[in-house]
């Protein structure tokens, strides 16, 4: 079934439209971050930076920054220690309850996050324990390592078995197979999946918004500013916020980059 | 080597497995039990009295599920109808293309939700990118397109766009082109092919793309609050307001019982419907 040349074009264009529709959002928060005017209105008259310059001053700023970095960092770590070992019982091994297990993974993520938010809430109120950025560590992983060990597990299906059985066959414990043969098969997986977390934790809202305590991230003050008392920093907080996530991105692609000539068993799957 | 894997697959699926249990389980429970006790108390320790599902349905909180529910199906559908041609083109069409649109829409996802929500609303407000240029080069002028309904509805198909395409794509990849070809030999037009290959064929990523997308719709508060004012209150608003404003923590619960009874069967049975093995790549077994 060859598609005809028209057709094709039709496609290519319409896939070139969905972008520019996905960051026509972003694009008017760019304009607006450089906007000289207090209260804005398009066309922009005057263009001026000085929004970004008072938002890397303000120690409001500073401390969003810090708290959002801490939560997301930590995330990170945990959730690439978790989704690594639940990526294995994921996909590779043959145990009793995989399939239950599997279920159990994918709740959470299909899981209305505003109101695991709140459950969260009730659950550290019976418990006794006073939220703070901390609990919104716990919030976040409740949704993001479910996540990192799904796109470990990708990379988990696309191995073969028969690379640790010939370890075993030799004589290496449990502990050198790991350590040999399924931590470098998946580790590129590990970083992808690394990434994710903290891109999610760093821009997660919804979760944050009632397990953080008197802490406040950055998406959650962005948020209060755009629902009541407006300030000209938002659209220049934002647009920095993105900016962390592009340059940690970018840091993420030239490391998985890097890894890429090391990985010297990945063309032997079978897949 | 078989009782070796069970207990290694035990063992790593203890972290996550506690994760879970300690978090996202022994809350339900907390809010199952809050959900059965009197109004307004504040611990769990009292008689329960069911008077919170009571509230719900006379004090017309049926009335914001309507509402989370109808709009959540509308952008299923719409969701579907856009997403598809696109699907369709980066699973059998694009080549390299194809990574482009992944790589661009898998970075919108890492910016915050309510930035290009807040995006959205500077691009439609009066006096917005859309309104403003158009006023300023054709004279042409209108009252902003927010603060109402469709586009709360234009928020979710926005908002949730990743969550239907991707599946989809992985769906379309599953159909064999061989039986496309061969369909299309024996003389099926494309709108056969389409019916009798292309959507039996794809549906295992076609009812998790349209359970996601509309599971999170269901539940999703901001783009009803930034973009559609307070047109409609969702059903997750209401949830909110009576955990906060309201402080009454039972009804709080009682409605988000509903919201997860109705979301959670829906999902465990969408899931339980799919090979998930197969679906993320691994072998038929």
């Amino acid at each position: 079934m060859k598609m005809p040349r028209a057709a094709r074009a039709a496609l290519y264009l319409y896939g070139i439209l969905t972008i520019l529709f996905l960051y026509l959002p972003i694009i008017s928060v760019g304009f607006a971050s450089v906007s000289k005017a207090r209260y804005l209105t398009f066309p922009i008259k005057r263009y001026d930076t000085k929004w970004y310059g008072k938002a890397i001053e303000s120690s409001t700023v500073q401390d969003l920054l810090w708290t959002s970095l801490s939560v997301a960092l930590l995330v990170t770590v945990i959730s690439m220690v978790v989704g690594f070992f639940g990526a294995l019982a994921f996909a590779r091994y043959q145990w009793r309850f995989r399939r239950t297990f599997q279920k159990l993974i994918l709740l959470p993520i299909f899981f209305p996050q505003a109101v695991l938010g709140l459950a969260l809430l009730m659950w550290f109120n019976a418990l006794g324990v006073i939220p703070s950025w901390k609990t919104a560590v716990v919030a976040h992983l409740v949704w993001i390592s479910p996540i990192t060990t799904l796109i470990i597990a990708i990379r988990a299906y696309s191995f073969d078995p028969a690379l640790e059985e010939a370890a075993r066959d030799m004589g290496a414990s449990t502990w050198t197979v790991m350590k040999e043969v399924t931590g470098p098969l998946l580790l590129p997986g590990v970083v992808s999946a690394g990434l994710f977390a903290f891109l999610l934790s760093w821009g997660n809202f919804p979760l944050s918004l009632f397990t953080t305590g008197a802490d406040s991230t950055l998406p959650e003050w962005l948020y209060a500013k755009m629902v009541s008392g407006y300030s000209p920093l938002v659209p220049s907080v934002g647009i920095l916020s993105i900016a962390t996530s592009i340059v940690l991105l970018l840091c993420g692609v030239i490391t998985m980059w890097l890894l890429r000539p090391r990985n010297k068993f990945s063309s032997a799957h079978t897949g | 080597m078989e009782r070796q894997d069970r207990r290694i697959g035990f063992l790593s699926a203890a972290p996550i497995g506690l994760i879970l249990l300690v978090s996202f389980l022994a809350p339900l429970l907390v809010i199952g039990i809050f959900s059965v006790m009197p109004q307004k108390v504040f611990s769990l320790l009292n008689i329960p009295d069911f008077s919170s599902y009571k509230l719900v349905f006379t004090k017309g909180y049926s009335k914001s599920l309507l509402w989370s529910f109808g709009m959540a199906m509308t952008s299923t559908g719409i969701l579907f109808v856009i997403c598809w041609p696109l699907a369709f083109g980066m699973a059998k069409v694009f080549k390299s293309f194809s990574l482009v649109i992944t790589i661009a829409v898998v970075v919108t996802l890492f910016v915050s939700e309510n930035i290009r929500l807040f995006g959205w609303v500077l691009t439609l407000m009066k006096g917005g990118l859309i309104e403003g240029h158009l006023r300023t080069w054709t004279g042409f002028t209108f009252e902003g397109a927010l603060y109402n309904v469709p586009v709360i509805v234009f928020g979710l198909v926005y908002a949730y766009f990743p969550f239907m395409l991707f599946p989809l794509v992985q769906g379309i990849a599953m159909v064999p082109d061989d039986a496309r070809q061969a369909a299309s030999d024996l003389g099926a037009s494309r709108w056969q092919v389409f019916r009798e290959i292309d959507l039996p064929l794809s549906a295992p990523g076609i009812v998790i793309g349209g359970l996601l997308s509309f599971v999170l719709a269901a539940g999703a508060m901001a783009e009803s609050k930034l973009l559609g004012g307070q047109t409609v209150i969702v059903i997750a608003d209401e949830i909110e307001t009576a955990f906060t404003y309201g402080q009454n923590w039972p009804l709080g619960s009682a409605l988000s019982i509903i919201l997860i009874l109705i979301i959670g069967s829906l999902s465990v049975f969408g899931v339980s419907r799919v090979n998930l093995d197969l679906i993320m790549g691994g072998k038929r077994s």
